[in-house]
């Protein structure tokens, strides 16, 4: 008796001193390096720019193996975090089983759905920003052939190769794009003389723009691109900056502003699917002083004209997620 | 040289190793700027201080005792099988498919069919490897190796392309019917009216395991088979003298070797996930070597050793989520050194401690 209430009594005065008033964000990487010049680390610094901005706190995990993933949620729910934020369509499964458990707590989970009452899924329409830049590539390309590197062959970077060919088709009926995928096993991702290797093998095939989503393995890719004086598409971030004048512009995908958001929303975060577009700014593709004279008028006004008309409606690209195919190659 | 007294084979030089190696990562904790003792702490607090603890160590453990056993049957033939990670990717698969291939009524018909499409599908990877070695001399250590690369790009092929369920972008399989899932600890303490917490995803593979432990050492020590294995580590020329040949021991060898590690996926695929993922192994048929070494290829010794790198796993976790100055790669650091000190650097220990035995015995 007397130690149950010893035992009371020091929790009320931990939580008293240690739990805080406003309960501190968390931040969940997936499995893989946190520098991992993608998603992980567009995480990161849509945290940091957080931290630095209101002077607040995070607690970041990464992960050692697949069962952590599931202990990592509940342990930051567990020690009053909020919101937990989790980057990787891999949490899916983990998440859906934990967020019951913690009815108070806010999740958020980026690139895949989680339908709770407590979790907010963030997810992007790549195929969309892809569409856009194989416009502006088609419309570029002189010898009407272009080429796309994945990182991993999955189904996401399908998606991006997808809306890729569709874009470019859109501008040029008979391209050709030719397509390769680095690998099969993550380290697709960090493998930039793979990138180079495919890159060249590309250009050998005559195609004078080259995309990559294939995270640290494209800086390979976007280097050869430079190195043989042909054009290079960057990815996630923008890369335009990376070899300036042979960087046609680069697929942006704000990882870091939906992790930022989050945390500036805090505890109380709306919940719900917030897909995230050309519409919602979450998307897009980079314009700046480094590749301003490589898109000419006519692919600038192009692309306008199809972000547009993809935020109205009036153009839908395909998502190869749904059908698990895709209607062009 | 003189060889050790038993006992100081098997516990005062591993403890020593391991006492030298927690002392090192010591001082790079106070490198970093925290306490040292503060850090242990907290390691063995989170990995066996407390039931939830305990689940997830012992959970760990379970992995490393499968692929332990795998590595060191092979050791005993004098085969150094560094494949238990993609034996173990392809067992996945294997129970993965006996799982999802029927509505399983319940768990006790769910397990020795799943146990059997692990074992078999590991022992499958193991077999082409295996016959290379036996018919052609190709090396296991270069052959085996490959086949974990030929494994993970299988897997992803599949999971990708054939296995995933439809409209799913995460690279997994659908989850297994509810009758193939494996009873907890949670529930099997429960039914004995014992509380151990719902989270863990410790399982009755461990059970499992340790039966495998016993069968490991029935088999070495024990059977006519395991005489010829372990003549043929020994001595190859001496065993093929003897009359054993040594393609039939090298096959069976392997073939067990890969079983086992097969097994692995029983607690991670069909105990913990429920599904087959990705990314289900993640390093444990690696540890596995460590943990054979360590554990001296004895059954027990690999227990132990198992139970001790579950506790820098679990530990580890705990530290990098409590203490914001260790992250994820200082605690790989620390696994690392204990692996260096206890596997590679063991002679660092063994020969100070026999001469130091040598000279006790001179004195008296």
């Amino acid at each position: 008796m007397n130690k149950t209430i010893i035992r009371l009594a020091s929790m009320i005065g931990w939580m008293a001193c240690a739990g805080p008033v406003f309960p501190d964000p968390a931040l969940i990487y997936d499995l893989g390096q946190k520098y991992d010049k993608s998603f992980n680390e567009s995480a990161f610094n849509g945290a940091e720019r957080w931290r630095t901005e209101t002077g607040g706190s995070f607690r970041e995990v990464q992960l050692q193996s697949e069962a952590q993933r599931e202990q990592a949620i509940r342990r930051a729910a567990e020690a009053g975090d909020s919101p937990v934020v989790m980057v990787g369509f891999s949490f899916g499964t983990a998440l859906a089983t934990v967020a019951p458990d913690y009815p108070d707590t806010r999740f958020v989970i980026i690139d895949m759905v989680v339908e709770m009452d407590n979790v907010r899924s963030v997810v992007f329409k790549e195929h969309e920003g892809s569409y856009l830049v194989g416009l502006i590539a088609g419309m570029t390309t002189e010898s009407g052939v272009i080429g796309f590197v994945g990182g991993m062959d999955v189904p996401l970077i399908r998606r991006f190769a997808c809306g890729y060919v569709q874009g470019a088709k859109a501008a040029r009926e008979n391209i050709t794009v030719i397509q390769n995928m680095t690998g099969t096993d993550p380290s697709a991702w960090s493998d930039p003389v793979k990138g180079a290797e495919l890159a060249l093998a590309q250009i050998g095939a005559g195609a004078d723009v080259v995309y990559h989503a294939a995270g640290a393995t494209g800086i390979g890719v976007l280097k050869t691109a430079a190195d043989s004086g042909i054009l290079g598409i960057g990815v996630d971030l923008n890369q335009n900056h990376l070899y300036p004048g042979s960087v046609l512009t680069s697929m942006i995908k704000r990882v870091d502003l939906a992790v930022e958001t989050a945390f500036a929303d805090g505890a109380q975060l709306e919940t719900g699917i917030f897909p995230l577009g050309l519409a919602e700014d979450g998307i897009g593709y980079a314009l700046d002083e480094h590749n301003a004279a490589l898109i000419g008028a006519g692919a600038r006004a192009a692309a306008e004209t199809a972000r547009k008309q993809i935020i109205s409606g009036e153009i839908a690209v395909h998502d190869y997620i749904q059908s698990d195919s895709c209607p062009v190659q | 040289m003189t060889s050790l007294p038993r006992w100081a084979d098997t516990a005062l030089v591993p403890l020593f190793s391991l006492a030298l190696s927690l002392m090192v990562a010591g001082l790079m904790v106070l490198w970093i700027g925290e306490n040292p003792f503060h850090a242990l702490g907290i390691m063995l607090k989170g990995a066996v201080g407390t039931a939830y603890g305990w689940g997830y160590t012992l959970y760990y453990a379970t992995n490393f005792i499968f692929t332990g056993l795998a590595v060191a049957v092979a050791i005993h033939a004098g085969l150094f099988n560094i494949g238990a990670e993609g034996q173990a990717t392809v067992g996945g698969l294997g129970a993965a498919l006996v799982c999802l291939s029927l509505e399983w009524p319940h768990w006790s018909l769910a397990l020795p069919a799943a146990v059997c499409g692990a074992a078999l599908f590991g022992a499958a990877w193991a077999a082409v490897p295996a016959y290379l070695q036996a018919r052609h001399g190709s090396h296991i250590v270069i052959t085996t190796i490959m086949f974990n690369i030929i494994a993970s790009a299988l897997l992803v092929y599949l999971l990708v392309n054939v296995l995933r369920a439809p409209g799913q972008i995460a690279l997994e399989t659908a989850s297994f019917p509810p009758g193939a899932h494996l009873p907890t600890a949670h529930e099997i303490l429960g039914w004995m009216g014992i509380g151990f917490p719902k989270s863990p995803p410790l399982n009755i593979s461990l059970l499992l395991a340790l039966a495998g432990c016993m069968l490991v050492w029935v088999l070495i020590w024990r059977t006519r088979l395991g005489y010829e294995i372990r003549t043929f580590g020994f001595n190859e020329s001496a065993a093929i003298y003897a009359g054993i040949s040594p393609f039939r021991i090298v096959m069976t060898t392997l073939l067990i070797s890969g079983g086992l590690a097969g097994l692995m996926a029983i607690n991670t695929v069909m105990g913990e996930a429920e599904r087959l993922l990705n990314n289900a192994v993640q390093g444990a048929g690696f540890v596995g070597i460590a943990v054979a070494l360590m554990g001296r290829s004895h059954p027990v010794g690999i227990l132990l050793a198992s139970v001790l790198f579950g506790i820098l796993y679990q530990g580890g976790a705990e530290l990098e989520f409590h203490m914001p100055a260790i992250d994820r790669d200082m605690v790989i650091f620390i696994q690392a050194l204990v692996i260096l000190f206890v596997g590679a650097l063991d002679n660092m220990v063994r020969f100070p401690a026999e001469r130091l035995l040598a000279f006790i015995a001179r004195t008296r």
